[in-house]
C-alpha cells in the first residue's frame, strides 16, 4: 500500500472541505481539552487534600490504648481451690498510665528497621486552656522538635513565631491559630494551662501554626517533651505515641504486620486504617473524573463517526473513480482512516493546547478557601502522564470512530456507483 | 493479429426486481490495437457487457481473458491490481476527482501502480494532457473545468499507464454536439496514430463508424459483428 499516495488524497480530502475538518476536529478538541481540564484540577484537589493530611498523619502509630478488659476476674485473695467463685462482674477500668513502656528504646530500634525513615516519639495530653475566665479544652502535645521538625514539617506551617523557639527557652508552647484566636492570645502571652488530674502550669506562647483543619487548629498546641511531662509531672521516658515515617508509604502496613508481632499491649495502626474515609473520597472522585472523561471522548467520537460517514456518502462518486482507477481496498479504507487520524491528531493536540492554557489559568485564581486552608488558588496538577493518556485514548476514539465508515467505503461496489 | 481479449460464453442474470437473463452467452474477440464498438437499444446489455470487461463486475458466468491472463473467479485486490495497470476508463458522465488539479487526476492511477518516479509521472501526465489538448489547463482544479474539458482530461487519465485495453462507455453521451465531435476525434486519433486497442460502447452511430468492427447487440445476445461498411442492415 502507497502511504503517501493516501496521505496526499486524504489531506486534499480533508482541506477542500475545511469547515468540516474543523467541526469534526473541534469535537476531539473539545473532548481532550475537557479531559485535561477535568483530571488535571481532580487530581490537583486529591494530592492537596492527601498532602495536607499526610504531612500531619504518621504512616505507622503505635500508642497504648486504654480500654476496658471484657474478661471477668476472680475477688482477690480467694482460693482457687474453692469450687464456687466470686465474680468480679461490671469491673472499672484500672488505673492504668497511657505510657508505652520504654518508648524511646523502642523508637530507637524501630528507627534502625529498614524503610523507616524515622520515629518521633509524642505525649499527648488532653488539658484545658484557660486566659482569664476562658476555659478552652484541647489537647498538646509533647515533641521532640529536630524529629518532628524533619518528618512531619512542622517548622512549615508557622504562621508566627519559630518552632524553634520551643527549645529556647522552658514552659513555651505553640498554639493552633484558631484556639490563639479564641482566647484571644498572640504571641507574647502567657496562658495557663490544666491537666485533667488537676496539674496546672502558666506557659507563654512562642508561636502560631495553622494546618488548614479547623479540627486541629482549634484545639492543638506543640510544647518540648520535657514541658508536657512537667505538665502531667511524670518521668522522662514518659511516652504516649510514637509516630514513624515510612521511606515508602505504601510498606507500611508491612512495617506495622511486623511491629504486631513483636509488641504485645499497644495498638499499631497504619495511615491507610487512619484515613479510610479521606482515601474513599479520593477514589469516588478518581472513578467520577474518569466516567465524566470517558463520556467526553465517547461523543467526540460519535461525532467523528458521524461525520466521516457524511463524508463518505459525498464521496461515493471519488471512490469508486479510485477502484475503477486500480485501487484496492485497503487503500480506500487507508485514505479513509488517515483523515480520521489527521482529524484525532490535530484535535487532540489542539485539546491539549487549550486544556493546559485553562488549567494553567485556573492554577492561578485566587480561591477563597477561608483563612484555615492554607492555599491561595485551585490546586492544579500538571502531570505529563495525563497529556500523553488524552492524545493516547484521543487517538484510539478516532481510530475507532474511523474504522466502521472506511471499512463501508472500501466495500463501496463500483458499479452501481458509475452506472448510476 | 494478436487477440487481446476473448469473452467465452458470458452469462449474466439480475435477481432484482425479478429474475431476469441479461447476458445469454456471449462469445467474441477482440484483437490488439482494434477499436470495437459495441452498440444495441438502451437495455440490450451492452452497459452490463462491458462492466463485465473492464473486471469491476465480476457476479457473472463464463469466462473472461484479457492479454492471456484469466480474470475470471480472481479476487478483488488482484482485479483491481490488473485495472490499474492494464485497463483505462473513460466514462459517459466525466468522472474526475473535483478537489484535485487536471494534472493531479492524471496522475494518481500512475502514482497508484508506482512504476516511476513522482516527476517521471509529472512529465508523462503533461505528455497527456498535450496529446488531448488540455495542458494549459493542468493546474486547474477538475471541479472547475466544462464537461467536454473533463472528459477529455479523463481520456489523459486512462492513458497513462500505457493500458492495454482503454473502454469506454458511452464517452461522448453527456456531452453537446462540439464537444462529442472532439472526444470523437480523440478517439479516432487513438486507434490510428497510437494503434491503442478500444472498446466502446456507444448508441452514436458517428462514433461507431468510425471504429474498426461493431458489434451489435440484441436482448442480451449478439446480431452480429462487422465492419462499419457492412453495418448497414444490423443498425
Amino acid at each position: 500500500m502507497n502511504w503517501k499516495l493516501a496521505l496526499n488524497i486524504a489531506l486534499t480530502h480533508l482541506l477542500s472541505k475545511k469547515k468540516q475538518s474543523i467541526v469534526a476536529m473541534m469535537g476531539v478538541t473539545f473532548g481532550i481539552s475537557m479531559f485535561i481540564i477535568m483530571i488535571s484540577f481532580m487530581t490537583g484537589v486529591n494530592q492537596f487534600t492527601e498532602d495536607m493530611a499526610m504531612d500531619n498523619t504518621p504512616h505507622v502509630r503505635i500508642y497504648k490504648p486504654l480500654e476496658i478488659e471484657d474478661k471477668q476476674i476472680i475477688a482477690l485473695g480467694q482460693n482457687k481451690t474453692e469450687s464456687e467463685w466470686y465474680v468480679v462482674k461490671h469491673q472499672r477500668p484500672k488505673n492504668e498510665l497511657s505510657k508505652i513502656k520504654n518508648g524511646l528504646a523502642l523508637m530507637e530500634s524501630i528507627e534502625a528497621m529498614p524503610g523507616v525513615r524515622g520515629v518521633a516519639p509524642q505525649l499527648a495530653t488532653q488539658v484545658f486552656y484557660n486566659n482569664g475566665p476562658v476555659k478552652i479544652s484541647g489537647n498538646i502535645y509533647g515533641i521532640d522538635v529536630e524529629r518532628q521538625k524533619e518528618l512531619f514539617d512542622l517548622d512549615k506551617k508557622m504562621d508566627l513565631g519559630d518552632l524553634d523557639d520551643l527549645l529556647k527557652a522552658s514552659d513555651v508552647i505553640v498554639m493552633g491559630k484558631g484556639l490563639a484566636e479564641k482566647m484571644n492570645v498572640t504571641v507574647g502571652d502567657r496562658v495557663s494551662v490544666t491537666t485533667p488530674e488537676g496539674g496546672n502550669l502558666t506557659l507563654k506562647v512562642a508561636g502560631i501554626f495553622s494546618f488548614g483543619i479547623a479540627a486541629m487548629d482549634q484545639t492543638q498546641s506543640y510544647a518540648t517533651l520535657a514541658t508536657v511531662q512537667k505538665i502531667l509531672q511524670k518521668d522522662p521516658s514518659y511516652v504516649t505515641d510514637l509516630n514513624v515515617k515510612m521511606i515508602d508509604v505504601t510498606k507500611a502496613a508491612e512495617l506495622k504486620d511486623e511491629l504486631a508481632n513483636q509488641l504485645k499491649g499497644v495498638k499499631i495502626e497504619d495511615w491507610e486504617e487512619a484515613n479510610q474515609s479521606l482515601l474513599a473520597g479520593e477514589q469516588i472522585r478518581n472513578i467520577m473524573t474518569f466516567v465524566v472523561c470517558f463520556t467526553l471522548l465517547v461523543v467526540a467520537g460519535f461525532g467523528i463517526y458521524n461525520i466521516m460517514n457524511m463524508n463518505i456518502i459525498n464521496k461515493m462518486k471519488d471512490i469508486a473513480i479510485l477502484k475503477a482507477t486500480g485501487f484496492q481496498g485497503a487503500d480506500v479504507t487507508g485514505i479513509f482512516m488517515l483523515q480520521s487520524i489527521i482529524i484525532g491528531i490535530a484535535g487532540g493536540l489542539l485539546g491539549l493546547g487549550i486544556g493546559f492554557f485553562f488549567s494553567y489559568l485556573l492554577s492561578v485564581t485566587p480561591f477563597p478557601a477561608g483563612e484555615f486552608f492554607r492555599i491561595d488558588t485551585f490546586p492544579v496538577n500538571f502531570n505529563p502522564m495525563h497529556y500523553f493518556i488524552g492524545l493516547f485514548f484521543g487517538f484510539l476514539t478516532t481510530l475507532f470512530a474511523g474504522w466502521f465508515p472506511s471499512r463501508k467505503a472500501a466495500r463501496i461496489d463500483p458499479v452501481a456507483i458509475i452506472r448510476g | 493479429m494478436a487477440t487481446v481479449l476473448k469473452a467465452e460464453n458470458i452469462r449474466k442474470k439480475f435477481y432484482q426486481p425479478t429474475e431476469f437473463e441479461v447476458l445469454r452467452g456471449l462469445d467474441f474477440e477482440v484483437n490488439e490495437g482494434e477499436f470495437f464498438s459495441i452498440t444495441g437499444k438502451s437495455g440490450c446489455g451492452k452497459s452490463t457487457l462491458l462492466y463485465i470487461l473492464s473486471t469491476m463486475d465480476t457476479d457473472y458466468e463464463g469466462k473472461l481473458t484479457i492479454k492471456d491472463e484469466v480474470l475470471t473467479g480472481k479476487k478483488q485486490n488482484a482485479l483491481a491490481a490488473f485495472r490499474n495497470e492494464h485497463l483505462g476508463f473513460v466514462f459517459q458522465f466525466h468522472f474526475l476527482l473535483p478537489e484535485f488539479t487536471a494534472l493531479k487526476n492524471v496522475m494518481l492511477p500512475a502514482l497508484k501502480l508506482g512504476k516511476y518516479s513522482e516527476e517521471e509521472i509529472e512529465h508523462r501526465a503533461m505528455e497527456k494532457l498535450k496529446w488531448v489538448g488540455m495542458d494549459s489547463f493542468a493546474t486547474k482544479n477538475a471541479s472547475r473545468l466544462s464537461g467536454g474539458q473533463q472528459q477529455r482530461v479523463a481520456i489523459a487519465r486512462a492513458l497513462i499507464n500505457q493500458p492495454a485495453i482503454v473502454m469506454g462507455d458511452e464517452p461522448t453521451g453527456n456531452l453537446d454536439k462540439a464537444n462529442s465531435q472532439i472526444v470523437f476525434e480523440l478517439f479516432q486519433k487513438l486507434a490510428k496514430e497510437n494503434n491503442q486497442t478500444i472498446i466502446a460502447v456507444t448508441h452514436d452511430l458517428d462514433f461507431a463508424a468510425g471504429s474498426d468492427r461493431i458489434m451489435e447487440m440484441v436482448d442480451g445476445t449478439i446480431a452480429g459483428i462487422s465492419t462499419p461498411a457492412q453495418a448497414g442492415p444490423y443498425i
